[in-house]
């Protein structure tokens, strides 16, 4: 009997974590913060009345106004590019079941960087509309060939397997982008460009172009986030669930893929933004995906937007690539996840 | 009477393995003979061997001296010590730790001692012996934050694999960090610190690394005997009387030693330390200790990248990017023999 | 013969890191017999045996040979008068069977000095003994089980100490390779006069093999001494906490463990047995 009321009580109010509004209020508060960060901070320092006149006062003509104009369209960016990073690492992590996929360890980075240079260098493509489609390419034949390695054998795709197959692949394809790019100086220069731009690169129009991925990516990602939950019971379980583990893998996947190709595409190689924002939601609010993929796209935003305000200033009179940043910052979480690991399940 | 024959047997099978480590060390020798002179040879003009000996008995030849003495003689020895010290010092981690995939290039060895080098070098601005002891510094301290972070109740070799990867990671951010705040350095710079090249090697950096390898080389090579008894685990050196600490201590030591100095010198020539021991202990079979034969495919391995890289194609490539292009694939295979073996 | 030595436990307390399994043991192991360090899963049989071994330094107490403390004893020397084969030992990839009995040699051998026709004598006995010398030029990864077990005795017995410890040499093995194993180690022990201890799971085995029992329970010394002592109902009930009755090994006189349970036994036998628990 009262079982039954408490089944009851469950499937009428929808399993909520306790703290979700306090972290929700935190992460939004914090993203406004690297909002006003991003604009106002770099190797020039804007006042706020400069800052207020930038975004404001249209017809006010000063330095510090153009500052701060000119960094609106890289603080977007850097915050789509984020929240796309972010929402790849959930999808990843909830695919592989593994904590410690993320484009950048699995070396899905390195495939779309390959794919654009070679585009670059055979083809002499040089739009960023053009770099999109190769990127796509790249980062999916590679996820798929890290996959494959990293799940043969026993006990599927492990931790250990998943990110050795990924470091293995990176180094094969960084050293082929290296080969590619050095006698070529003209490719060369348009690859540093590309890569070292980072978000600094954020044009209206490269982020109108990322746009739709984005809106496509989530949705997905959103959209499969229910039955996500249940394949981290495993295949069987999921199965027994109803889940079409197969299809829904594929569809997630290809999710992820989209999201972290299409930023690679446009912002170079960033690694390590969607191990570090998935995991601290995780740790905030528990394992549920329908969670996770919302805020880890939060979490992204902010990570990314402070990495990029750090390397303006650490970087200044220039600017430190994005992607070193996070990854200084992203390594010791795969440091901690190894260290926490059981022995058995590595 | 069984007995003799059953002597007979393991006498002949050892002699055979031997004849076979021998036969291969030697012509793994040749081969790197071979490949030096060739360094000596071979570039935008090539000269005659009585040249190339004239020039290195200390006669002026006109034109042969300057290029031989001040360019292509220190490549040479740069490559041959270095490839030497990657292959020792990595065919000694595999061994120690029993996985191939456990070497120096795999878990950020290398890459702490390029940042140390290259802190010292862009940062400091400081003088050769500096950066020696800088990148000897670097990896040590590597190792032992590896070995710290790894430790956990039980020690697990896929937990050490992976917290070297992560660091590896951090320490390549740190190198990008140095290069770009050194901003007066170009991109062959940055690309000798992130593959390795013994593009612009002068004889002056050498003797760190030459009284390196002439000193370790001996020490680890005494302790080979002990290693190949810690191969087989703990408790059983231990009760063959092999002083594990001690032994471990040495090993560890002498070839971080090498590796650093040599990475310090040519920059982390990528795959090298991987690559050599593996290759080198199919080439010579079980039973023969790989060591000198690892230390030899090493200095092939380089000294035939750099020729390559030189001469294959149109454009000169560093010899780290032509040993990328080998070694990362052998990863990859590596990884899927382990993988269906379940060795992973 | 192999020479007599006299290795000693004196108050051996000994564990890991904060948790002490070992609980004060003295003890002395008979010279050329066969003991059995014999108890119940986690009682510290294979603490104690990594303890007189010295792969474990004792918390407290020492454990001496012939006087002399062993972790005082240069390292090979202790090496070329006590053996041990550890549980599960590690085989290096590709190595061949000959190769590894003559890892053995080790200890026998100087710094910088090669191999040498003894060591050729010493690897071609022990194989003969433990009967893998067919094997001789095969790599150990194409090795059943009981091979390989045998090829790893063999390459303790390439040490040709006086004193050879086993930890569970027959664990994971099929009944026929256990007593091929266990009647192996009998021939050396009478030929040679090899002392020999080990750790055995298998308490029926133990009776019938051993000259000599060490019986452990909760890192104590309960009971030792000859197999018909040692293994009785009673020890037998203190130690594994067991209700059985012991009768005469048909085959060798030994006494041999019947449990008892709860199902499947006979009338009268309940009957015996109430009575008898009265």
């Amino acid at each position: 009997m009262s079982n039954v009321t408490i089944l009851k009580n469950k499937q009428n109010k929808p399993y909520v974590p306790s703290n979700l509004t306090i972290v929700l209020i935190f992460s939004l508060l914090m993203l406004g913060l690297c909002v006003i960060g991003s604009l106002a901070l770099g190797s020039r320092v804007v006042t706020m009345d400069g800052l207020i006149d930038g975004l404001f006062h249209q017809q006010v003509q000063s330095y510090e106004a153009d500052v701060v104009r000119k960094r609106i369209s890289r603080t977007v960016f850097s915050l789509l590019c984020g929240a796309a990073l972010g929402v790849a690492g959930a999808l990843m992590q909830a695919v592989t079941r593994n904590p410690i996929a993320d484009p950048s360890i699995l070396g899905v980075n390195m495939g779309a960087s390959l794919f654009v240079v070679c585009g670059m260098a055979f083809w002499h493509i040089t739009t960023a509309g053009q770099y999109i489609w190769l990127a796509l390419a790249g980062a999916a034949v590679t996820a798929v060939f890290v996959f494959g390695i990293g799940s043969m054998g026993r006990g599927g795709a492990t931790p250990i397997k998943l990110v050795l197959a990924g470091a293995a692949t990176s180094a094969a394809l960084s050293s082929l982008v290296t080969a590619i790019m050095i006698p070529r100086s003209t490719v060369m220069d348009q690859f540093r460009f590309w890569q070292v731009g980072s978000v600094g690169s954020g044009t209206w129009s490269s982020i109108s172009l990322f746009l739709p991925f984005l809106i496509i990516g989530i949705l997905i990602a959103v959209l499969s986030a229910p039955a996500l939950n249940a394949l981290a019971l495993g295949d069987e379980a999921a199965n027994g669930l109803g889940v079409r583990t197969g299809t829904l893998r594929f569809a997630a996947a290809m999710a992820g893929v989209l999201l972290c190709g299409a930023a690679t595409a446009l912002a170079g190689p960033i690694g390590f933004v969607g191990l570090l924002s998935t995991h601290v939601i995780r740790l905030l609010l528990g394992p549920d995906v329908r969670y996770i993929i919302p805020l880890s796209a939060i979490a992204g935003a902010i990570i990314l937007t402070v990495s990029d305000i750090t390397g303006r200033l650490i970087g200044s009179p220039g600017e430190l690539e994005v992607g070193v940043v996070t990854a200084f910052i992203g390594a010791p979480i795969l440091i901690i996840l190894a260290m926490k690991s059981k022995v058995r399940s590595l | 009477m069984n007995n003799t024959s059953s002597l007979e047997m393991i006498s002949t099978g050892r002699r055979q393995r031997r004849l076979r480590g021998m036969a291969v060390t030697s012509l793994l020798a040749l081969l790197a003979c071979v490949l030096s002179v060739s360094m000596l040879l071979l570039g935008n003009t090539i000269y005659s061997i009585s040249d190339v000996i004239r020039v290195l008995f200390g006669e002026q030849v006109q034109g042969v001296s300057f290029a031989v003495n001040t360019i292509r003689l220190p490549r040479m020895l740069a490559g041959l010590l270095a490839g030497f010290a990657f292959g020792i010092g990595g065919c000694v981690f595999q061994t120690m730790l029993r996985n191939p995939l456990a070497n120096p290039n795999v878990i950020g060895i290398t890459s702490g001692s390029s940042a140390g080098a290259v802190f010292c070098i862009i940062i400091l601005q400081a003088d050769r012996m500096v950066i020696s002891v800088a990148s000897v510094v670097a990896g040590l301290a590597t190792v032992i934050v590896i070995y710290l972070l790894s430790r956990g109740k039980v020690f697990s070799i896929g937990r050490l694999i992976l917290i070297g990867i992560g660091l590896q990671a951090m320490l390549d951010a740190f190198i990008s960090y140095f290069l770009l705040v050194g901003a007066q350095q170009d991109i062959p710079a940055a690309l000798r610190w992130l593959t390795g090249s013994l593009n612009g090697t002068q004889m002056h950096e050498l003797p760190p690394l030459i009284f390196t390898v002439l000193f370790f080389t001996p020490i680890v090579i005494l302790l080979g005997k002990q290693l190949s008894i810690l191969e087989l685990g703990e408790q059983s050196a231990i009760s063959l009387g092999v002083n594990t600490d001690k032994t471990r201590l040495g090993l560890i030591l002498g070839s971080v030693c090498m590796i650093a100095i040599a990475t310090a010198t040519t920059g982390p020539i990528a795959f090298v330390a991987f690559l050599s021991g593996p290759i080198a202990k199919r080439l010579v079979g079980a039973g023969f200790l790989s060591l000198v034969p690892a230390g030899l495919v090493g200095v092939n391995l380089v000294l035939a990248a750099d020729l390559l890289g030189q001469f294959a194609f149109d454009y000169r490539y560093p010899a780290g990017i032509i040993t990328a292009i080998i070694g990362a694939p052998y990863l990859i295979f590596l990884l899927i023999h382990m993988n269906r073996k379940g060795d992973l | 013969m192999k020479t007599t030595h006299l290795l000693e436990a004196e108050q051996i307390k000994s564990g890991y890191e904060n948790k002490t399994v070992v609980h004060g043991v003295d003890l002395i192991i008979p010279s050329h017999k066969i003991s059995v360090i014999m108890g119940a899963n986690a009682c510290g049989k294979s603490t104690l045996l990594k303890t007189l071994t010295r792969l474990l330094k004792p918390l407290y107490g020492k454990a001496t040979l012939d006087g002399t403390p062993i972790d005082q004893l240069q390292p090979k020397q202790l090496a070329r008068i006590l053996g041990l084969l550890p549980q599960s030992p590690i085989v290096p990839e590709g190595i061949t069977v000959a190769d590894l009995v003559g890892r053995g040699r080790f200890p026998h051998q100087s710094l910088l000095g090669g191999w040498t026709k003894e060591d050729t004598k010493a690897v071609a006995e022990a194989m003969d003994i433990m009967n893998v010398t067919e094997l001789a030029n095969r790599p150990i990864d194409e090795l059943s089980g009981g091979q390989r077990q045998r090829v790893w005795i063999a390459m303790a017995l390439a040490q040709q100490t006086d004193i050879l410890f086993l930890d569970e040499p027959t664990t994971f093995l099929d009944i026929t390779y256990q007593v091929e194993i266990l009647d192996l180690l009998t021939d050396l022990n009478q030929q040679y006069g090899t002392t020999i201890v080990m750790v055995l799971h298998d308490i029926n085995l133990s009776a019938r093999y051993a000259d000599y029992i060490f019986a452990l329970k909760q890192g104590k010394l309960i009971a030792e001494g000859d197999p018909s002592d040692v293994i009785t109902s009673g020890i037998v009930k203190e130690i594994f906490g067991l209700d059985c009755t012991v009768i005469k090994d048909p085959i060798s006189d030994a006494p041999l463990v019947i449990p008892k349970g709860r199902h499947h036994v006979k009338n009268e036998m309940r009957i015996r047995s109430s009575i008898s628990s009265e």
